[in-house]
């Protein structure tokens, strides 16, 4: 019974659940001035370091939210507000290939504050295309939002070229590094980001935990007012879940470090055999700049509706790409931002940490058959 | 499961039972309403998350499955063409044919399932020779067999009906409850699933050219004017702009659509009794009339036999003689029928067995039979 669908969510450890269990024990409210809260603020802020740590951020830099699709919309709005405060800048520049929680946010900002909203041009694997950018580019426009590993086919964005292009203009950018975070090296002081977003519960912490990076010279209007317990977002803080998150963050840390070349090879190991077994599939994402624990296929015809129940019949977790509102799979939108048919059923395989080669040995055992028997039930 | 309680206790009969049950959900519209609403308690993403629930009760895994492109094609735009035809459609019926005993029966087989299981008050029974046999609910009030009318023989053998033999739906909501199933209370669905608010005018108006026309009583003299010929129903009396009284004095229905004239035909309500309904798109529930001994074959069709026709979900069933000839099913009730469309569905019944059904191509009415 294979689990490959670490991008929808990673299993929290043992001493995971320890931690948060640990720190939901200690009564005080971190903003609270007695010794109990002083406690309580104490955990909170160690799981933030820990965070901030494996983020190359400083830990003041860091807000904590309550998901990373809070973070990215804090991002994106707290950018566009800030950057429309002295001046009108109405233009937001992204793809149509980002992650729901930046389009959706980037399309109220165009129904409803009058942004403009332009598309980079991406190409066949779904990187930017830097000349289009470089055109696009002005002092009027508000902020480019970006993914900086696509969650759904793995390729991972020239940040370094997008960073030096932003600069000449000014513009500041955010990315969206929920995918990014526990798969591939990440610094964001050195990065020249303004704004980064991450998701706990995606490296093996708690759901309900999300962090923001934020470069201080950029100004962010926040979304959530209240107690002021945090500069960019309000609300008391989740010390437990911050705690958790900050032991998942080094875990995580430790794994791209340290052992991630082992789940690279074990997704290596996926790919040839899906390609040695199943005729006619097509690899999305970068070939070579992608996160290597991302293994995304597309098969002419295939009722991936189907094929995903039989896997699951099989014990086996696999996935298609995002999930949707009521369960529904729709066509994706980020295959269809880069020219593939509706008709070419995706497969996506995310593997992780704790991920084995009988994992991937069930897996080419099971698929070739259930692609066979649903490659033309569409 | 469709998030009602019919389904909910179907599912939770079937579980018990001892079979290997699965709770799918079916996506008919690609942009569901959010909440509940009384009138149309269907295919809400709220209704999905009372199926997924109910569900996680009963310990079964549940999906959602997207059938909305080929309930569109066949349920949404067939209810269109056939009301810009004239005729009045029945989308339940078409919906079983096609989707719910089709599309989703045969995705079903495919992926190694044997039945779909639904909360319709019916009965399926063997008879003798193995062949499938359709019957009545035991609650006559609650009983769906017209609905599932449409169904064949092999549609049949993949079917099950657990709330068939339940007298009521009291009782049926009281199992819900014991069972705790939060959807015990739940109001039933009326009307049509893609109709919000019950409101097919309006609806139709959106979707079908509505232009104002004549009114015409039986012998084609002018009698009045109307806003769009499809909006009408037979039967109906209110919304009629007459100018002019009918000779007797008597109140006026409409009698027939005719939207290639885009005219509404008025008469009295002697007009409005039927006594022979006639179509030729037919299908038996099983074993058609002459292997099932009602009927003797001829040379292009069947000779009479004695029956109970029904024209819609909740009228009473008439006593009828049926026959085949000349390639359509004929039916002459034993008391006139009132307020038959075309396009209208006839379910046949011989005792509580539903022996087939067939959509209603003509009308004639009692008055002008010989």
């Amino acid at each position: 019974m294979a689990y490959l669908d670490f991008a929808a969510t990673a299993p929290m450890s043992d001493d995971v659940i320890a931690a948060w269990e640990f720190a939901v024990r200690q009564p005080g409210n971190a903003s609270a001035t007695h010794r109990d809260g002083q406690k309580s603020r104490l955990l909170w802020e160690e799981g933030r370091e820990n965070i901030a740590r494996t983020l190359g951020a400083k830990p003041f830099d860091v807000t904590m939210t309550g998901s990373g699709t809070e973070a990215i919309n804090l991002a994106i709005k707290g950018l566009w507000w800030g950057r429309n405060s002295d001046a009108h800048r109405a233009r937001i520049i992204t793809t149509e290939a980002e992650h729901h929680a930046a389009l959706d946010a980037v399309h109220w900002l165009v129904e409803h504050e009058s942004a403009v909203v332009e598309f980079l041009a991406l190409d066949e694997f779904g990187v930017i295309d830097l000349d289009d950018l470089r055109a696009k580019l002005s002092d009027d426009v508000a902020l480019i939002t970006s993914l900086w590993v696509s969650n759904e086919i793995g390729t991972v964005q020239p940040i370094a070229e997008i960073v030096a292009a932003a600069a000449v203009h000014g513009v500041p950018i955010h990315m969206d590094a929920v995918a990014a975070w526990g798969h591939i090296p990440i610094d964001f002081d050195a990065s020249g980001l303004a704004v980064m977003s991450v998701s706990a519960h995606k490296i093996g912490g708690p759901v309900g935990v999300g962090a923001l990076a934020v470069a201080r010279s950029w100004n962010i209007v926040p979304s959530i007012h209240g107690g002021s317990q945090q500069r960019l977002r309000s609300g008391s803080l989740d010390v437990a879940g911050t705690y958790a998150a900050g032991v998942a963050a080094q875990r995580a840390h430790a794994h791209v470090v340290g052992n991630v070349q082992k789940t690279h090879e074990l997704a290596q190991r996926l790919a040839d055999g899906l390609r040695a077994s199943i005729p006619g599939i097509t690899f999305r994402g970068h070939p070579t700049n992608r996160t290597g624990d991302n293994v995304h296929i597309t098969v002419p015809g295939l009722d991936t509706v189907s094929a995903l129940f039989l896997l699951d019949e099989l014990g086996h977790s696999v996935s298609a790409g995002s999930a949707c509102q009521a369960g529904v799979n729709s066509p994706s939108h980020v295959l269809r931002a880069i020219g593939v048919s509706d008709s070419d059923g995706p497969l996506r395989f995310t593997l992780g940490p704790t991920t084995t080669d009988s994992d991937i040995d069930e897996i080419l055992a099971a698929l070739p058959a259930i692609v066979e028997r649903t490659r033309t039930l569409n | 499961m469709s998030g009602g309680v019919d389904s909910a206790v179907a599912a939770a009969r079937a579980v018990e039972a001892g079979h290997d049950v699965t709770g799918v959900h079916l996506a008919l519209s690609r942009m569901p309403g959010i909440f509940r609403s009384g009138s149309r308690g269907c295919c809400t993403v709220e209704d999905s998350l009372d199926a997924r629930r109910a569900a996680g009760l009963l310990g079964i895994p549940f999906y959602v499955w997207d059938f909305s492109a080929q309930f569109t094609e066949a349920v949404v735009d067939d209810f269109i063409s056939e009301y810009s035809a004239g005729r009045t459609p029945n989308p339940c019926m078409r919906c079983n044919e096609r989707i719910k005993f089709a599309a989703l029966l045969d995705r079903a087989i495919e992926l190694g399932f044997d039945a779909v299981a639904t909360g319709h008050y019916a009965n399926v029974v063997t008879a003798a020779d193995g062949t499938p046999e359709l019957h009545r609910a035991s609650a006559w009030a609650k009983d769906q067999s017209y609905v599932l009318g449409v169904l064949t023989a092999d549609q049949l053998r993949h079917s099950m009906f657990p709330l068939g033999d339940t007298p009521s739906k009291d009782l049926v909501r009281a199992e819900a409850e014991r069972r705790g199933l939060s959807v015990a209370n739940k109001p039933d669905s009326h009307d049509i699933c893609f109709i919000p608010e019950g409101d097919t005018r309006d609806w139709l108006a959106d979707r079908i050219p509505m232009e104002t026309g004549k009114v015409v009583d039986t012998d084609g003299n002018v009698v009045g004017s109307h806003d769009g010929a499809v909006a009408y129903t037979v039967g109906q009396r209110k919304g009629l702009n007459l100018g002019v009284p009918a000779a007797d004095g008597r109140p006026r229905f409409v009698v027939s659509i005719k939207p290639q004239s885009n005219e509404v035909v008025v008469g009295s309500r002697d007009d409005l009794d039927i006594g022979e309904i006639g179509g030729a798109r037919v299908s038996w529930a099983g074993n058609d009339p002459v292997v099932s001994g009602y009927a003797d074959a001829t040379e292009n069709g069947f000779s009479p036999l004695d029956c109970e026709v029904q024209i819609r979900a909740h009228a009473d069933p008439v006593p009828a003689t049926a026959e085949k000839r000349d390639g359509e099913i004929v039916v002459r009730p034993n008391t006139p029928l009132n307020g038959v469309a075309t396009g209208q569905t006839a379910v046949l019944y011989v005792g509580t067995r539903v022996v087939g059904q067939f959509t209603i191509d003509r009308t004639v009415a009692a008055n002008a039979l010989v």
